[in-house]
């Protein structure tokens, strides 16, 4: 019902562009030569206990050229402006107007960074007496930067992205944490296979270096405090590690990049995507299994690249899961990239593309044995998401023929 | 009997259920009546303190209450009930197993004040950090609270309740995001995905932090006496938009599915079309051109000329710009028709339900279509001389109404209309 497999008479879609800053660097290189080095980037002292992925830093005036722009952004959508740049870049459609004015929009988004210095003010005179009613209202309104609000909204991601690049599609912005990502690109997908669409930009960006959402995520206990370790390896220390990047991608049918010369770097042959009750002990598991057998047949090189948090007890059901298709090496871009929530899943796509674009999946980095070693060039990686709270979505990406 | 395709070759989609809640009352009926009556929802705000802001009018939903309160629980709860609502109509499916997905716009979601202030208390002593805060946050006490404040809780609540299919979607496409759910509906019934989609908007968020927001913006009207007359779309002493509350529902289904299990039709999502404005954060490109060109793929969509339109269901948000660029616009358009079709705008009495909007003013343009009755624009007392529209000023008017149009633009660029009919074309 609300899955997204190529169907007969139904047009293949082709990923021709992959745009990513993430704590291990800005582009396809830089990402790729980190995970080859099994390189970490975490920061351990910065948000002590709690740990997290920074994003290593960049120079946002490549993507985001007036200084206005960026004023106008909270670090969130600078990430994210910067990625949708990058990825239009690598799809070599930057600045074509006949293309970027029609080209749609899917992206994944949560909200953006609250001013801690505004909130902890109030609170805190609030703690000192100050209870006049109209307390709060007064230092709001004197208070808070006018366009902080704009640099809040979730679907001003998306409308930063058309205003710098002046794009003029469509544009829709799905919330809605980790599976929101998965959502985009099956929405995306579905309309391009479905001949609605011909090109889209689709991804999401996350700042995790955020003291609010630590406090969000502390509300359930899901931050990973004091060490660092391996997703696989944090099942008697469980949580995950925020992390900050930005992967947008550009998904085109198979004929609107032929017609222009454009080269792909796999195909997104299908995304399905559900909500599991996980009101019992192996609810989630079920679903994921369910989800695995929606998915076109694999009979090439497999491999799954997993979006595992490290929370519980997502993570040890999603791990029951993987150790039923055992043949398949898996890959946890938690460990590496840290958990980016709405980001992880189009992340794993742009590395599922990338592995197979570049004939090799990246070496594993777990101590548990989860991970193990690929030999070969993979045909077929699922991207697999479940959210730390609710929602699955996976996904198929595949050499093209 | 009508084709079950439209002139495109797609399922003709039809409407079989709706449900609404704003600040002039829960149910169709209710809101029908009032609306009809030239009634405003609007009032002054009694759920916090008003000192010390600008604007203290606004269109709260006070009569569905919420505990512990928080704008998310007052969405979710609203939701619940028009969704309630429009499956009693459409009587589709069984109890808590809707045959299809859900498509939920619904504003963005954060931690709110109450809650920020009760973290606050917890600290016990002043001078704290933001750290301090933090410290306290974990241990299971407020659990709850992470549950409450994630995006996708609302339309994971609504998704078990009502037993939809599939990864519910939860969007925003600001002031669009009520046009965008209804046309991810239409969009997955006429790709053939579902016989039925279940299409959802919510907007609880008339809190202080959302209202100053909006004031520091000068979005807002601030004539607060009498709050009755604070929202006066298309008239030229119109100063800004009043914030409000409210939830739609829809039940789509495909014309051939409704038909086959004899569900009365309500109405048809003929067209949906979006453009995406590069422009600026908040304000439109100064030719129009991007919401221009949102109508004209609207109708392109519906497969109809703009002479088939009798009648708009306008954005009419108040604001001193948005009127005026949607009469340039419009114009653009329709030419000479721009001066000719009825327009209203309904948030000139139940103000500006934000994500909300796009999906209570479709189902008060089914409405019109059923009771070939035009709700008025109230407060219409001094006519902008530059915004030539045929205003239904301050009380109804019965017309024959076939096909409206119905606009919501957006922060961030976003532009969305819609097409409905009474009858597949």
């Amino acid at each position: 019902m609300t899955d997204t497999a190529s169907k007969p008479g139904q047009t293949e879609v082709w990923i021709t562009g992959i745009g990513l800053a993430t704590s291990l660097g800005e582009g396809l290189d830089a990402n790729w030569a980190a995970l080859q080095e099994k390189r970490i980037n975490v920061d351990e002292k910065g948000f002590a206990p709690f740990i997290v992925h920074p994003l290593l830093p960049v120079s946002f005036d490549s993507q985001i050229p007036k200084k206005g722009d960026q004023r106008q952004m909270e670090a969130w959508q600078r990430i994210g402006v910067y990625a949708a740049g990058l990825a239009l870049d690598s799809a070599g459609i930057k600045g074509n107007k006949d293309i970027l004015s029609k080209i749609d929009m899917v992206v994944a988004a949560g909200g953006g960074e609250r001013d801690l210095n505004v909130d902890t003010g109030v609170l805190n005179a609030e703690a000192k007496g100050a209870n006049a009613p109209g307390f709060l209202n007064e230092r709001l309104m004197s208070d808070l930067r006018p366009t902080l609000f704009l640099a809040q909204l979730s679907n001003l991601l998306a409308g930063n992205i058309a205003i710098v690049n002046g794009l003029g599609g469509t544009s829709r912005t799905f919330m809605g944490e980790e599976v929101a990502g998965a959502d985009a690109l099956r929405i995306a997908l579905s309309r391009i296979a479905s001949g609605e669409s011909d090109i889209a930009l689709v991804g999401g960006s996350h700042n995790g270096e955020r003291k609010d959402l630590l406090v969000l995520y502390e509300f359930g206990d899901f931050n990973l405090k004091n060490k660092f370790a391996p997703v696989w390896a944090r099942k008697d220390h469980a949580g995950f590690a925020l992390g900050s990047a930005g992967a947008f991608l550009v998904l085109e049918s198979k004929a609107h990049a032929e017609a222009r010369g454009a080269k792909p770097y796999a195909k997104l042959s299908s995304v399905v995507t559900d909500l599991a009750r996980r009101k019992q002990s192996g609810d989630m598991e079920a679903t994921l299994e369910k989800l695995w057998d929606k998915l076109p047949r694999r009979e090439g090189k497999g491999a799954v690249i997993s979006g595992a948090s490290g929370a519980e007890p997502a993570t040890s059901e999603e791990r029951d899961f993987l150790k039923k298709h055992a043949d398949f090496p898996v890959r946890a871009t938690g460990t590496m990239f840290g958990h980016t929530m709405e980001t992880q899943f189009p992340l794993g796509i742009a590395l599922a593309a990338l592995s197979i674009s570049r004939g090799a999946l990246f070496p594993p980095n777990d101590s548990t044995g989860t991970e193990i070693e690929m030999q070969g060039a993979p045909t077929q990686i699922v991207v697999v998401g479940a959210g730390h709270w609710r929602g699955e979505g996976m996904a198929l990406v595949e050499a093209v023929d | 009997m009508t084709a079950p395709r439209d002139k495109l070759g797609r399922p003709v989609v039809v409407v079989t259920g709706m449900g609404i809640t704003t600040s002039l009352g829960a149910g169709k009926a209710d809101n029908w009546s009032k609306l009809v009556a030239g009634e405003s929802g609007i009032r002054t705000i009694t759920r916090f303190p008003i000192d010390g802001l600008k604007t203290t009018m606004a269109g709260t939903v006070d009569f569905v209450s919420v505990d512990p309160f928080s704008s998310t629980g007052l969405s979710e709860r609203m939701a619940e009930l028009v969704t309630q609502e429009a499956l009693e109509q459409a009587g589709i499916g069984a109890r808590g197993d809707f045959p299809g997905p859900l498509f939920l716009a619904v504003a963005p979601v954060e931690v709110e004040w109450p809650q920020r202030r009760e973290l606050g208390r917890a600290v016990g002593s002043p001078d704290f950090t933001y750290d301090d805060l933090l410290r306290i946050s974990g241990g299971g006490k407020y659990s709850a609270y992470h549950h409450r404040f994630m995006f996708g809780s609302v339309a994971a609540h609504l998704a078990e309740t009502f037993g939809t299919k599939g990864s519910p979607i939860s969007l925003s496409t600001a002031c669009a995001s009520g046009a965008t759910s209804i046309q991810l509906g239409v969009e997955a019934i006429r790709r053939g995905e579902t016989d039925a989609a279940l299409c959802v908007a919510t907007d609880g968020t008339v809190n202080p932090e959302a209202l100053v927001r909006f004031s520091l913006l000068s979005a807002l009207s601030t004539q607060n006496d009498p709050p009755q007359a604070a929202s006066r779309p298309f008239s030229k002493n119109r100063d800004g938009f009043v914030m409000a509350e409210g939830a739609g529902a829809l039940v789509l289904e495909s014309y051939e599915a409704a038909v086959a299990r004899g569900a009365k039709i309500l109405g048809v999502i003929a067209g949906c079309g979006e453009l995406t404005d590069s422009f600026h954060r908040t304000r439109s490109s100064p030719d129009g051109k991007p919401i221009i060109g949102c109508m004209n793929k609207t109708l392109a969509d519906a497969g109809m000329t703009p002479d088939q339109i009798d009648h708009i269901n306008a954005h009419g948000t108040a604001t001193p710009e948005n009127d005026k660029m949607e009469f340039n616009t419009t114009s653009a358009v329709f030419g000479d028709l721009a001066q000719k079709i009825p327009v209203t705008s309904n948030k000139s009495m139940v103000g500006h339900t934000i994500s909300a909007a796009g999906a209570v003013e479709a189902i008060f343009s089914l409405l019109t279509l059923e009771h070939q009755r035009i709700p008025p624009t109230i407060n219409y007392e001094t006519p902008d001389p530059t915004i030539l529209f045929n205003v239904v000023g301050n009380k109804a008017r019965d017309a024959r109404v076939t096909a409206v149009m119905s606009n919501s633009f957006g922060f961030g660029g976003q532009n969305a209309s819609l097409i409905l009919t009474r009858e597949p074309a």
